[in-house]
């Protein structure tokens, strides 16, 4: 078995969900072969070579992948990964975007989002919200599968001496053209990879009101995440949505402020280590899945907690 | 320009699913059954483009079995102007949902192509970028904005982080996100008059697709339960918890 793990980065550093991945190939088994493609990535390359547990880094090195458009991603990913048995990528909005084109192109059927492998050819994967958990076995000679990087203890980003071989393969579809990009700029880790998250739901009444736990994030290190019904309400944008339709976490500490709990937001966070709730309804469903509840009125708990910590 | 639409029939969002004893499935019977959330928010889309004059004509498919001809109707009665069901008991996979689409598409030639990111029953994330792969066409995936110009089209992205911009060349395939807007509901002569535009159907034979799995399901299993916690009572008392029980803080 020889397995192509994609490599997430946004050019400059390797980003941490890839080493979960490799963690999630290494159970596979067989060789493991990183991809690097992007625009002057070079130094995503060396930090590539040092991951334990990877044979071999591919490096490629063009302007057609600077920005990580799916057409051009999909077709170099394509080419290199019919020498493959398994494809993987994490479950980032980069390969979200790109990795079922690779399927199509391949005709072979995508499994997205596994948290176990069973087997080689058998993995297992939440379904309806993770109210499912589902065991699919693949019968395609490539098995192109996305990980969920909370399913995977990440393998040591450093202790591997991987070689690095350049290729030349330059696929520039010309359908899809980069513009603009805004990425707010923020102090705080990412959702994703933050150790403590506090979280806002519709209780917030307003996006100002996120403040409040923005001083509580502060004194914790934590990162701020929202229910998808305060995003819905356009309190916040969506990149800070936890739950089935966004963001798949698993902190050490989740907070969860004024936030009912529907299936869609627990899907989110239920395998966070340690839950607490703060709502004022004592009958929210987000109780039953927290490890300490408080039934308080948020805009006296939180301020209290903030000068407590 | 002729929009096309993809509705799938998924259980309600509001319903919590069940695992059946044999761990065979999810239990599906007397079950409310909805449009998908996502493909909801594309019909959506392509009725405003129709409002602002962009599209001319919306032709909503659906893959599924013949009850799926009410979710169809839910389209018709939003704004779509003809549905096409393409018939089937079987559970179909995204990739063969992506090239019975493209078979769809090939007859009718639409100018744009809007899809749901993903289904609330499968959560796979798949069909509209394999739909564009296979056509050869642009994506436009997870969408929170989408201008029409000239030739190209303009969508808005939510990406980590943030947003960004890409210009397509049209025809191309576009997956709703949130934000992209807020549905609207159906009026009651709406509803009316969507029984009478026409709803054809077809199958996969018809449109020479094979749609055989390639994918097995050995089980499904309920996840593993978390159980509720305890009420503290005041916030001294959480901290105090977090600190010397849980070892969080």
């Amino acid at each position: 078995m020889s397995i192509l793990v994609y490599a997430d980065h946004d050019n400059a550093s390797l980003n941490a969900a890839t080493l979960s991945t490799v963690a999630a190939a290494k159970e596979i088994g067989g060789d493991v072969d990183l991809l690097v493609a992007g625009s002057g990535c070079a130094a995503v390359a060396e930090a590539a070579a040092k991951v334990e547990g990877v044979a071999k880094v591919i490096l490629a090195d063009n302007a057609a992948y600077a920005n990580q458009l799916a057409e051009n991603v999909a077709a170099l990913v394509t080419e290199l990964g019919k020498g493959y048995t398994h494809i993987l990528a994490s479950n980032t909005v980069v390969a979200k975007n790109f990795l079922p084109r690779v399927a199509a192109l391949l005709d072979v059927a995508q499994i997205s989002d596994i948290i176990a492998v069973e087997s080689a050819d058998t993995f297992k994967r939440p379904i309806y919200a993770g109210n499912a958990i589902a065991t699919v076995q693949s019968a395609d000679a490539i098995k192109v599968i996305s990980v969920r990087g909370t399913g995977f203890d990440g393998v040591a980003a450093e202790g591997g001496s991987a070689s690095v071989e350049a290729v030349d393969a330059a696929h520039d579809t010309g359908v899809s053209a980069f513009v603009s990009e805004e990425i707010v700029k923020s102090e705080r880790p990412e959702l994703t990879a933050a150790s403590v998250i506090i979280s806002g739901g519709r209780g917030m009444q307003n996006g100002e009101n996120f403040g409040l736990l923005e001083k509580v994030a502060d004194k914790l290190g934590a990162a701020v995440g929202a229910s998808r019904a305060a995003v819905d309400a356009g309190y916040v944008p969506n990149d800070m949505q936890v739950g089935q339709t966004g963001k798949i976490v698993a902190p050490d500490l989740y907070i969860a402020v004024g936030i009912s709990g529907a299936i869609q937001h627990l899907a989110g966070m239920k395998d966070s280590k340690v839950i607490v709730a703060i709502n004022k309804d004592a009958e929210a469903p987000i109780f039953q899945v927290a490890d300490y509840g408080l039934v308080a009125d948020l805009f006296e708990a939180v301020p209290e907690l903030e000068a407590k910590l | 320009m002729k929009v096309l639409v993809a509705v799938k029939r998924v259980v309600d969002a509001n319903v919590k699913v069940n695992v059946l004893a044999d761990n065979s499935g999810v239990d599906l019977n007397n079950v409310k059954m909805a449009i998908n959330p996502f493909c909801e928010i594309a019909v959506e889309e392509a009725i405003r483009l129709k409002e602002k004059g962009v599209a001319t004509e919306i032709v909503a498919v659906c893959i599924g079995p013949k009850a799926a001809q009410e979710q169809l109707r839910t389209a018709l009665a939003l704004g779509a102007d003809r549905g096409i069901l393409v018939e089937t008991d079987a559970d179909v996979e995204s990739l063969a949902v992506a090239k019975l689409l493209k078979a769809v598409c090939d007859k009718e030639e639409p100018g744009l192509i809007i899809v749901g990111k993903q289904a609330i029953d499968g959560d796979n994330n798949q069909t509209g970028q394999m739909l564009a792969a296979l056509s050869g066409y642009a994506q436009g995936t997870f969408a929170s904005e989408v201008t029409v110009d000239g030739d190209k089209l303009q969508v808005i992205r939510e990406i980590d982080g943030g947003l960004q911009t890409v210009s397509l060349n049209l025809p191309a395939v576009v997956t709703t996100d949130l934000r992209l807007n807020e549905p609207r509901y159906a009026s009651l002569p709406n509803i009316m008059k969507a029984k009478k535009k026409p709803l054809d159907t077809t199958t996969a034979e018809e449109l020479g697709v094979d749609i055989a799995p390639r994918t097995t399901v050995l089980k499904v299993e309920a996840p593993a339960q978390r159980s509720a916690g305890v009420i503290v009572e005041s916030v001294e008392e959480l901290v105090e918890k977090l600190k010397n029980e849980a070892k969080v803080l």
